[in-house]
C-alpha cells in the first residue's frame, strides 16, 4: 500500500521526503561537497567539468548550469542543501527564494516587508 | 542536583547571524529585530546558566544524506562552528558537557528515546545564531552548551508529541545529575517560513501568535498538532517549530513568561523569541 502524503495538494511546495531524498542523492552529495573552500574555487573554475565528477543525471546538470532551483527541487534537490551552491556563489536564501517565486529581489523583499505571503488562497492546490 | 531553571524559544535565520559579523545591526531593516533581543541580554547576564541544552537542527552541515539522526546529541568536549559554503562564522569554539551529556544519553535511552551519539560534529547556524542573538560577540561564550540536533530536513521529522515526550524525558535525565549546575533548555528554529519553490516567504501570524500562546498554556494539546498543519499552514520550514516542543516538555507544568517577541520579516522568516522560567509545578 502507498503511503499517505497529505502534502502532496500544498501549492507550490515539494516535500522533501524519502522520495525525492532518493532521486536527488547525487545532487545533494555534489552540493555538500562544496561545503570545502578548494572545492568551490574547482566548481567555479570549471563547472561543466566538476559536475560530471558526480553520478548525477544530465537534467540534474543542467539544472545546476542554469541556477534553475525549482528544477533542481523537482529533480530531487532539497533547499539547505542548494544553499551551498547559492552560498558558492556569493548569494543568500533571500535571493534564492526570490528566483524560485519568479519576483524580483525588490519585488520578493517588498513582499517580505509587507509581512510576506499570505496564507489566503496559498493553502490548497 | 542539576536543575532546569528556564527556557528560551528563538530562531536561528542565519541572517541573522550575518549581519551581526558583518557589523549590520544598526541598519534600519536590522535595527527592530536587534532591538527585540535587548531585555533578553540583560536577562541572561543576570541568569546565565552553567549549561545550555540547545535544540537545533543542522542544515546539511554536520549531516549529509549519508546519516541522517533523528535525534543526535553532541557530547564532544567542544564543537568547531560549520563552513556551510562562506566559510566558518567568527564565533567563539563551543565548549560542550561531556558529563552531563553522556548522563543524559545514558538515562535517555533507557527511557525509551534511541538517541544518536555524536562524539564529534561542527555547528552551524542553528546553534550558533541563537547563541550570538542572546550572547552578543563575547570572545568566549560564557557557559557551556550541549548540542542537541533534531532532523527536520528530511520528512519526516519526529511528531510533535513525540518532541515533548522526549522533552520530559529531559527533564528527568537532567534532575538526577548530581553536580550542582543551573541548566537551561533552549528550542530553536521556526516560525512561519517557506525557502523553497513558488510558494517561497509564506509567513503564517495567527499561526504564529497561537503556537507561542499555546506553548505556554497547553502545551499538551499542542503537542498533537500534526505535522500536516505545520507544513501546510506554516510553510514547508515552519516544521521546525516541533523543536520547540522538546524545549516545554522539559520544563514544569506552568511556566511563568518573562518576555515575548515577535518579528516579521529576518530574510524570509517569521522570529519568535519566549523566554520562560519554571513555576515550580512539575509534570506528572
Amino acid at each position: 500500500m502507498a503511503l499517505d502524503k497529505p502534502y502532496a495538494d500544498i501549492p507550490g511546495t515539494t516535500i522533501f521526503d524519502a522520495e525525492q531524498a532518493r532521486r536527488g542523492y547525487h545532487l545533494n552529495m555534489f552540493c555538500m561537497s562544496l561545503m570545502k573552500p578548494d572545492n568551490r574555487a574547482r566548481f567555479l573554475a570549471g563547472q561543466r567539468a566538476y559536475l560530471d565528477e558526480w553520478p548525477m543525471n544530465e537534467e540534474q546538470k543542467q539544472a545546476v548550469l542554469a541556477r534553475d532551483y525549482n528544477r533542481m527541487i523537482a529533480l530531487g534537490g532539497n533547499v539547505y542543501f542548494l544553499a551551498k551552491i547559492f552560498a558558492t556563489d556569493g548569494q543568500s536564501f533571500q535571493h534564492a527564494a526570490a528566483l524560485m517565486t519568479g519576483m524580483t529581489q525588490q519585488e520578493y523583499l517588498q513582499m517580505m516587508l509587507a509581512g510576506g505571503r499570505s496564507p489566503e488562497g496559498n493553502l490548497y492546490r | 542536583m542539576a536543575r532546569i531553571t528556564a527556557g528560551i524559544t528563538t530562531s536561528h535565520v542565519p541572517a541573522i547571524g550575518a549581519a551581526m559579523d558583518l557589523g549590520k545591526t544598526a541598519e534600519p531593516y536590522w535595527a527592530p529585530l536587534f532591538r527585540g533581543y535587548e531585555f533578553s541580554r540583560r536577562w541572561i547576564a543576570e541568569h546565565t546558566p552553567d549549561v545550555i541544552f540547545l535544540v537545533y537542527n543542522d542544515h546539511a552541515s554536520a549531516f549529509s544524506l549519508d546519516i541522517i539522526p533523528t535525534f543526535a546529541i553532541g557530547c564532544a568536549e567542544s564543537f568547531q562552528p560549520a563552513d556551510e559554503g562562506w566559510g566558518r562564522r567568527p564565533v567563539p569554539v563551543v565548549q560542550g558537557h561531556p558529563e552531563l551529556a553522556a548522563h543524559i544519553a545514558q538515562s535517555v535511552i533507557q527511557q525509551d528515546f534511541d538517541l544518536t551519539i555524536i562524539n564529534r560534529m561542527d555547528v552551524d547556524h542553528g546553534l550558533t545564531v541563537p547563541l550570538s542573538l542572546l550572547f552578543g560577540q563575547p570572545a568566549a561564550w560564557p557557559c557551556r552548551v550541549i548540542p542537541f540536533a533534531v532532523n527536520v530536513v528530511q520528512y519526516p521529522p519526529p511528531s510533535g508529541q513525540r518532541c515533548y515526550q522526549l522533552g520530559q524525558a529531559l527533564r528527568r535525565a537532567i534532575d538526577c545529575f548530581d553536580e550542582d549546575l543551573d541548566v537551561q533548555v533552549w528550542g530553536t528554529g521556526g516560525m512561519s517560513h517557506q525557502l523553497q519553490g513558488p510558494r517561497a516567504g509564506l509567513i503564517n501570524q495567527p499561526f504564529d501568535r497561537e503556537f507561542m500562546d499555546r506553548l505556554v498554556s497547553e502545551p499538551d494539546a499542542l503537542a498533537r498538532k500534526p505535522h500536516i498543519d505545520y507544513v501546510r499552514l506554516a510553510g514547508s520550514e515552519g516544521i521546525e517549530l516541533v523543536m520547540w516542543l522538546i524545549m516545554r516538555g522539559a520544563l514544569d507544568a506552568t511556566v511563568r513568561e518573562v518576555y515575548r517577541f515577535y518579528h516579521v520579516p529576518a530574510s524570509n522568516t517569521a522570529v519568535g523569541h519566549l523566554i520562560l522560567e519554571n513555576g515550580g509545578v512539575q509534570q506528572p
